[in-house]
C-alpha cells in the first residue's frame, strides 16, 4: 500500500514506470532497478557527492531523494550525458588532463561540472573549485579537474 | 545504511497533510527537502512510521511581497531563494548567507521551512530569521498562528511548533536605513560553521544572531546594546559570556567563544553600505 | 643490471610520453565495473551486527526474531563460521618478536573493538538484512578498554590478550654510532620535540566490498574483489576456507580508490566468502560508510619524542627518538601492523649524512580499529621527525633551512651508500632536487613576500622536506617472513592474428594508470600503435602470478616484466620475419605495426606475419617453431628496496586570529627514475600531496576514553575538498635505477610521504615571529590557537 509506491518518470530520455519500496532512494533505484550503475554511492548521508545526478535540470544528491519523490521528474545520469553527447567536451577535457583516476567520483563530478558549464560559469579557478567543493575526490587532488573544466569553458568561448 | 521502512504519503492539500499527521499521532514526520531528514533515516537514528511529503502543497510555495513584508512559502528551496528577484531586492542578507550553506545539490532540495523546523544549532537559516526579526507562520489542528523568530527556537533541535507545520516565513522588507552583515568561520567551504553571525542594523540598533556556537541560534541583547552605544570591541565581546558555548571535537567552548568574536568583528567590518 | 642500450638510446615512441589513459573513456561514460555494479543470479546480501563496545564479552546472541524477519536467508555467529574458516595470525617471521592472537572473521567470545563484526545476516536485500540486524539480541558484558597508547603498558591498563602478559605487540631498537657522546660534544645544539600524529584513515570513495560466488559442482570460489593484490587474496581464501588454491579465482575490475586500505584481510569479507560457500550462491557485501570508518584500517597513530643534535656550523650529528604507536587489538593479517613503525625506524633521516642514530619503536595493542599499511606507510612520520627537527634546529642556530639541507644532504655522486639507519641507497638526487625546487618556487621571491606582508600582520610561512620513498620492494619486504605475498611480477605479451598485442600482467589497476603504462611499455618496446594494445590485469585465472600493486612497485616491477616480455616477443617475431624475408634479423625492426628495415621502410605487416604463422604454417620451414607469445617475470635482487627521492615545499598563510591555515601553493620535485607517463606521475603526486595535507591539517579519528570512534561520518571526519586545496607545481628529475632495464622506480606514494612535513614546517615558519611552534597533527585551528596563546604567555 503506502510502503510500495507507483512512479512514472523519465530517465535519460526514456519513460520509466516502476513500483518501488517507499524507502528506496533515487540512486539505489537507478542502480538496482534500472541497472544504471554509472551513478555511485559513497556515503549515504549527502556529503561526499558521489551520487550527484541531475533531476529536472538541477543537481541533487541521489542518496537523499526517495525514488518516490522522483515521480513526474526528468532524471539525467552520467550514461545519459554520454549517450546524448552533452558530456562529450568534458569527457575529452577530463581525458586530456587526467582529471580522473579510479573514476568513482567522476559521475558526480561531471554532473556538478556540467551544471557550472551550462550556467555559463567563468573560467575562474577559485569559482570552479568552490563549485565542485561538494564532490569528494581522493585520487586527483582536484587540480586536474579544475584544469579540465577551465579548458571546456575557454574552448567554448573561442 | 539503508533507511528503515515507512509509509510514504503525498497529500495534495495542507488540510490533508495535517489530517495524516494527526492520524499517525506523532509517529509521522513531514518530509520537506529531506537533506537533513534522510541522513538521519539512513543512519537509523530516526525511524518514523510514515513520511508525509509536502512537495505537492501549493499553499507552501510562492514568494510574495505585501506592503513591507515578504512572504516566503515554507517549501521554497534554498536555490529558489538565491535566484528569486523579490528576495534579492528586499532581503539582501539571505543572498549573503546562502552561498555558504552546503553545496548546490543540497541547496536545490533543501527548504527554508525544513531548516527552521529542524532548528539545527549550526544552521544559518535560524540565525538569519533572528537577525531579520522574521515571523514564522504555522498551521496546526487549532488553526494558524504567527510565531516571532525570537520565540521560535527553544533549544537544540527544539522549536515552538506543537503538532504544527510551518507554512510561510514573513520577513520585513529591507529598509534604506538598514545595513547587513554576515560572516561564518568554516575550515571547509560549505561545512557547518565553527562560529558564525548574521547581523541586521536598523539605524543604530543591532540584531546579531550567532550560530554554530550554542544549542541554538542566539542573540545577546546586552551585546547588541553595546554595539549601539559604540563601546569598543573588547567591551562588546565580553558580552559573549552570556552564550553557553558548546564543546565538540572541533573546538571547545573557549575556542568557540573566541571564534564567535572574530566572526562578529569580521561581519561588522564587511557590512553592506 | 643495466639495460641494453638500444631500448632507450633513441627516444621511445611511448615511454616518457603523457599519453591519455584508454580506461578513462568508459569511466567517463558511466561504464565502469565496480564490485557493487555486479549482479549475479540468486545473489543475496550481507550485513553485520557489530560490537558497539570497544571491549566486551559476548555473553549470548539471540537470533530468533532476526530469523523470522522478512527476506532472511541465513544468520552466522563467530562459532558458526569457526567450523568453516581457520583463524589467521598477523605475524611474520622477519618481524622478530611480533606477536598477535589468532583472529576470526566474526568475534568469538570477546569483541575487541567498536565495529568488530559479531553476527552476519544474509538476506535478499541489504535493507532487509539491516532490518534483521536490528532484531538480533546480543548480550554484552562490557570490559574496561585499553584506549590510551601512552598508558598501554601501565600495570593497571587492561591487557587485551592476557596470554601475552602485556599490550606490547612489538618493539625494536636501532642503534648506530654513539648518540649520547655525539649530543654531549661541545658546541652541539640539541633540539628536542614531542611529535603527535593523529590516527587517520584512507576514506576511499568506493567503500570496501566483495562479491563471492561458490559453485559446488566444481568446488570453485570466485571473488570479485575491490583491492590491490588478487593473488595474495587467492592464497588467503584458499588457506582459510580449505579450498585448493587453483579453485579460487579472484577478479579485480574497477577499484574506486584503495591506497593500501584494500590490501588487508577483513573479517567481513572472509565471512562473505564463507557464506557463499555455505549457501552455494553469490553473496555480496558492501561496507557502508560507517562500517568503513570503523573497520577500514587506520594508520599513523604515533607519539614520538625526538631529538636532533646539530653543530653551531649546521652539521647534523645525530637523531634520537622514541616512537610509540597504538594499533588495534590484533596485528593485521598478513602484512602485520608493525611495518609502519619499522619504516619509521628505518627511514628517519635517510636523506642526510650523519653517523649517530638511536631509534626505539614500540607497537602496542589498543581496543580500537585495526591499523596497518596506508599510502606512504610510515614515511609521513619519518620525514616529519627529521625535517621538522631540522628546521627547528635551523631556527635555533639562525641558518636558512635550505642552506642547512645543502650542508647535510647526501651528495648526488656519493652513491651507492648506506644510511645511518642501515638502508642501502643508490641513484638518488637530493641536492639536484632541492636546487630545482628553490628555483621553480622562486624561493627568494617568497621570502621577500613573507617579510613584506608580515608588516601588515599577515603571517605566511615556507616549509620544506627532503625525502626518500621506498619503492619496488624485493622479497625482503614480506616474502622472506612467510607471507603469501609475491615480490615478483610477470607479464605476457601475445601477438594476435590481426596484428594487435594482447598483454596481461600480475600488477593491478586502481586508477593510477597501471593498464596505461603497461600498454605504453608494450607498444613502445615492441613496435605497435598504442591503440592496438589490449590489457588484462586483475584476474588470477588469466594473468601471470604476481604481487599486485602496492608499495609503489607497479611501474618498476610490473613495468620491467612487461618490457622484458615485449622485448622477448620482438626477438621472436623478428626471428620469424627474418626467415620469411630471408634477411638477417639485425637488419630488421618493428615499427607502427610492421616489420621494417632499419630506415623504417615497411617489409611485412605484423598481421601478415601473424596470419602466416597461425593459418598458413605450411609456408614456413618445418624446423621453425614460431612463438608469438612471450612471458617474463622480474624481481628486484640488488637491494631490499629501490628508493626514490623528492624535495617539496609548502607556502601557507596562518590566520592568527582563528588558527585557520590556508595552503597557498605546493611544489614537488620528484625523482622516480625513468618516467613512463609524466601525466600519470604528476597526478599521482598531486593526489598524494592532497592526501598528505589531509593528515597535516584535517583528518583525525577521535576516540572517547572508552574507545568509541566519535567522528565516523563524512560530515565529522574532514577530508580535503576542492576549495581549500592549492595548485601543485611539479617538476621531474630522472635518475634511472640500475636495478632494471626500464629504470623506473615508484611514484605513487611520495606526495603523501612528504607533504605533511612540508606543511608542518611551513606553519612553524609562519608562527616563528610569535615564538610559537606546533608539533601535533592535524594542525587544527584550536591547536594553533593554543600554541599561539602559550607563546604569548611565555613572552609576557
Amino acid at each position: 500500500m503506502s510502503r510500495s509506491i507507483d512512479i512514472k518518470l523519465r530517465v535519460n530520455g526514456e519513460d520509466v514506470s516502476a513500483t518501488v519500496p517507499a524507502r528506496l532512494n533515487l540512486v539505489d533505484f537507478l542502480r538496482e532497478e534500472l541497472c544504471l550503475t554509472g551513478s555511485h554511492v559513497g556515503c549515504e548521508h549527502g556529503v561526499c557527492g558521489a551520487c550527484t545526478l541531475t533531476v529536472d535540470g538541477d543537481t541533487v544528491r541521489g542518496c537523499l531523494m526517495l525514488a518516490a519523490q522522483a515521480n513526474g521528474k526528468e532524471i539525467m545520469t552520467i550514461e545519459g550525458l554520454a549517450d546524448s553527447g552533452q558530456s562529450t567536451a568534458l569527457q575529452a577535457a577530463f581525458t586530456k588532463r587526467n582529471a580522473l583516476q579510479c573514476g568513482f567520483c567522476t559521475p558526480g563530478m561531471l554532473a556538478s561540472a556540467i551544471g557550472y558549464v551550462n550556467a555559463g560559469g567563468a573560467p575562474d579557478r577559485d569559482a570552479i573549485r568552490q563549485h565542485i567543493s561538494g564532490n569528494y575526490c581522493r585520487c586527483t587532488g582536484y587540480q586536474s579537474i579544475v584544469e579540465a573544466v577551465c579548458d571546456v569553458i575557454e574552448e567554448s568561448r573561442t | 545504511m539503508k533507511a528503515p521502512d515507512f509509509d510514504y504519503l503525498r497529500p495534495s492539500s495542507l488540510d490533508a497533510a495535517l489530517a495524516i499527521l494527526a492520524e499517525y499521532n506523532g509517529e509521522a514526520m513531514p518530509l520537506a527537502g529531506g537533506q537533513s531528514l534522510m541522513p538521519m533515516m539512513n543512519f537509523r537514528v530516526t525511524a518514523p512510521e510514515a513520511l508525509v511529503d509536502l512537495a505537492d502543497l501549493t499553499e507552501l510555495r510562492g514568494i510574495t511581497v505585501d506592503a513591507d513584508i515578504v512572504r516566503i512559502g515554507a517549501m521554497t528551496r534554498y536555490a529558489e531563494l538565491m535566484l528569486d528577484s523579490t528576495v534579492q531586492a528586499h532581503i539582501p542578507l539571505i543572498g549573503m548567507a546562502l552561498p555558504h550553506i552546503a553545496h548546490d545539490a543540497v541547496r536545490n532540495r533543501g527548504t527554508i521551512g525544513g531548516s527552521l523546523a529542524l532548528a539545527d544549532p549550526a544552521a544559518e537559516m535560524p540565525a538569519l530569521m533572528l537577525a531579520l526579526d522574521a515571523s514564522i507562520e504555522v498551521v496546526g489542528p487549532d488553526g494558524t498562528r504567527m510565531i516571532k523568530a525570537d520565540d521560535f527556537f527553544l533549544g537544540m533541535f527544539e522549536t515552538a511548533l506543537v503538532d504544527e507545520l510551518i507554512t510561510a516565513i514573513h520577513v520585513p522588507v529591507a529598509m534604506p536605513a538598514q545595513r547587513f552583515g554576515f560572516h561564518e568561520l568554516t575550515q571547509r567551504h560549505g561545512d557547518y560553521a565553527l562560529a558564525g553571525v548574521a547581523i541586521a542594523k536598523t539605524d543604530d540598533s543591532y540584531r546579531t544572531a550567532f550560530f554554530g556556537v550554542a544549542d541554538r541560534a542566539t542573540r545577546v541583547p546586552e551585546l547588541e546594546a553595546a554595539l549601539t552605544r559604540q563601546d569598543d570591541m573588547k567591551a562588546v565581546l565580553t558580552h559573549l559570556n552570556q552564550i553557553g558555548f558548546t564543546d565538540d571535537l572541533k573546538a571547545n567552548h573557549t575556542t568557540r567563544q573566541r571564534l564567535a568574536g572574530v566572526a562578529l568583528t569580521r561581519a561588522l567590518k564587511g557590512m553592506t553600505l | 643490471m643495466t639495460g641494453p642500450a638500444h631500448i632507450f638510446d633513441k627516444p621511445n615512441r611511448y615511454i616518457g610520453k603523457p599519453e591519455p589513459r584508454a580506461d578513462a573513456a568508459r569511466l567517463l561514460q558511466g561504464r565502469g565495473c565496480f564490485v557493487d555494479d555486479q549482479k549475479l543470479p540468486r545473489m543475496v546480501h550481507a550485513a553485520f551486527v557489530r560490537s558497539p563496545h570497544a571491549h566486551a564479552k559476548i555473553l549470548s546472541i539471540g537470533t530468533e526474531d532476526a530469523r523470522a524477519s522478512t527476506g532472511v536467508i541465513a544468520i552466522y555467529t563467530g562459532a558458526d563460521l569457526a567450523e568453516h574458516v581457520t583463524p589467521y595470525v598477523g605475524t611474520l617471521t622477519h618481524m622478530a618478536g611480533l606477536r598477535s592472537a589468532p583472529q576470526h572473521p566474526l568475534a568469538m567470545d570477546v569483541a575487541r573493538w567498536q565495529g568488530e563484526p559479531v553476527v552476519m545476516i544474509v538476506a535478499t536485500s541489504r535493507a532487509l538484512a539491516e532490518d534483521a540486524c536490528e532484531l538480533v539480541d546480543v548480550d554484552y558484558g562490557e570490559l574496561p578498554a585499553a584506549v590510551d597508547s601512552e598508558k598501554a603498558l601501565d600495570a593497571n591498563t587492561p591487557v587485551i590478550h592476557p596470554e601475552f602478559g602485556s599490550n606490547l605487540a612489538w618493539e625494536r631498537d636501532v642503534v648506530a654510532g654513539d648518540i649520547d657522546a655525539a649530543f654531549a660534544a661541545p658546541g652541539v645544539h640539541v633540539v628536542k620535540r614531542e611529535f603527535r600524529f593523529g590516527r587517520h584513515t584512507g576514506v576511499t570513495l568506493e567503500s570496501r566490498g566483495t562479491l563471492c560466488d561458490y559453485d559446488p559442482s566444481e568446488d570453485q570460489l570466485t571473488v570479485y574483489y575491490s583491492g590491490q593484490a588478487p593473488h595474495m587474496m587467492q592464497a588467503i581464501f584458499s588457506k582459510h576456507l580449505g579450498l585448493p588454491e587453483e579453485n579460487v579465482r579472484v577478479i579485480s575490475n574497477d577499484v574506486g580508490g584503495s591506497f593500501g586500505i584494500k590490501i588487508h584481510t577483513y573479517g567481513d569479507e572472509i565471512a562473505t566468502a564463507a557464506a557463499a560457500k555455505l549457501l552455494r550462491r553469490p553473496v555480496k557485501f558492501i561496507a557502508d560508510r560507517f562500517e568503513s570508518f570503523v573497520t577500514d584500517i587506520h594508520a599513523r597513530d604515533h607519539i614520538v619524542k625526538a631529538k636532533m643534535g646539530i653543530t653551531e656550523a649546521g652539521t647534523i650529528v645525530g637523531i634520537d627518538f622514541d616512537d610509540l604507536t597504538g594499533i588495534g587489538p590484533f596485528s593485521m593479517y598478513p602484512r602485520t601492523s608493525a611495518i609502519e613503525c619499522n619504516q619509521v625506524l628505518n627511514l628517519t633521516g635517510a636523506p642526510y649524512v650523519f653517523e649517530n642514530y638511536r631509534a626505539k619503536g614500540r607497537v602496542v595493542f589498543q581496543n580500537k580499529t585495526l591499523m596497518c599499511q596506508y599510502r606512504a606507510v610510515g614515511h609521513p612520520i619519518a620525514m616529519t621527525i627529521a625535517d621538522g627537527l631540522l628546521e627547528d634546529a635551523a631556527r635555533k642556530i639562525g641558518m636558512d633551512p635550505v642552506a642547512l639541507r645543502e650542508l647535510n644532504l647526501m651528495a648526488d655522486d656519493s652513491y651507492p651508500r648506506t644510511s645511518a639507519t642501515g638502508m642501502k641507497l643508490d641513484d638518488l638526487s637530493h641536492k639536484r632536487a632541492l636546487r630545482k625546487l628553490t628555483k621553480i618556487m622562486d624561493y627568494q621571491g617568497l621570502r621577500a613576500d613573507q617579510s613584506e606582508v608580515r608588516k601588515d600582520g599577515v603571517y605566511r610561512g615556507i616549509g620544506f622536506v627532503s625525502m626518500v620513498e621506498v619503492t619496488n620492494p624485493s622479497p625482503m619486504f614480506y616474502g622472506i617472513g612467510g607471507a603469501p605475498i609475491a615480490s615478483q611480477d610477470g607479464a605476457t605479451v601475445r601477438l594476435d592474428a590481426g596484428g594487435a598485442l594482447h598483454v596481461s600482467s600480475s600488477i593491478t589497476e586502481q586508477g593510477q594508470g597501471t593498464n596505461a603504462i603497461l600498454a605504453q611499455i608494450a607498444a613502445g618496446v615492441f613496435g605497435v600503435d598504442l591503440n592496438r594494445v589490449k590489457v588484462t590485469t586483475g584476474d588470477t585465472a588469466t594473468t601471470p602470478y604476481g604481487g599486485g600493486t602496492w608499495a609503489s612497485r607497479g611501474a618498476g616491477i610490473g613495468g620491467e616484466a612487461m618490457l622484458l616480455a615485449a622485448q622477448a616477443l620482438k626477438d621472436q617475431v623478428l626471428e620469424v620475419a627474418g626467415v620469411m624475408l630471408q634477411t638477417g634479423v639485425e637488419k630488421l625492426d618493428i615499427r607502427q605495426g610492421a616489420v621494417t628495415d632499419l630506415e623504417g621502410n615497411e617489409r611485412l605487416t605484423l598481421a601478415d606475419l601473424a596470419r602466416t604463422v597461425y593459418y598458413r604454417g605450411n609456408e614456413l620451414p618445418n624446423d621453425l617453431n614460431p612463438e608469438l607469445i612471450a612471458t617474463r617475470h622480474y624481481r628486484v635482487t640488488d637491494f631490499p628496496f629501490v628508493f626514490t627521492n623528492g624535495a617539496m615545499a609548502a607556502h601557507v598563510e596562518v590566520d592568527t586570529a582563528t588558527g585557520f591555515v590556508k595552503v597557498l601553493h605546493f611544489w614537488a620535485v620528484e625523482d622516480c627514475g625513468r618516467v613512463i607517463n609524466p601525466l600519470l606521475v604528476d597526478e599521482q603526486i598531486r593526489g598524494g600531496v592532497v592526501q598528505g595535507i589531509g593528515g597535516a591539517l584535517y583528518e583525525e579519528c577521535h576516540y572517547s576514553p572508552d574507545g568509541q570512534f566519535l567522528n565516523a561520518t563524512m560530515a565529522d571526519y574532514m577530508v580535503p575538498m576542492a576549495s581549500e586545496m592549492p595548485d601543485i607545481t611539479i617538476a621531474h628529475i630522472e635518475t634511472p635505477t640500475k636495478t632494471s632495464v626500464l629504470g623506473a622506480k615508484g611514484a605513487g606514494e611520495a606526495g603523501t610521504g612528504g607533504a605533511p612535513a612540508a606543511i608542518l614546517n611551513a606553519v612553524n615558519d609562519a608562527l616563528s615571529p610569535m615564538g610559537a611552534s606546533i608539533w601535533q597533527m592535524p594542525m587544527t585551528p584550536e591547536r594553533i590557537l593554543t600554541v599561539l596563546d602559550a607563546a604569548e604567555q611565555t613572552a609576557d
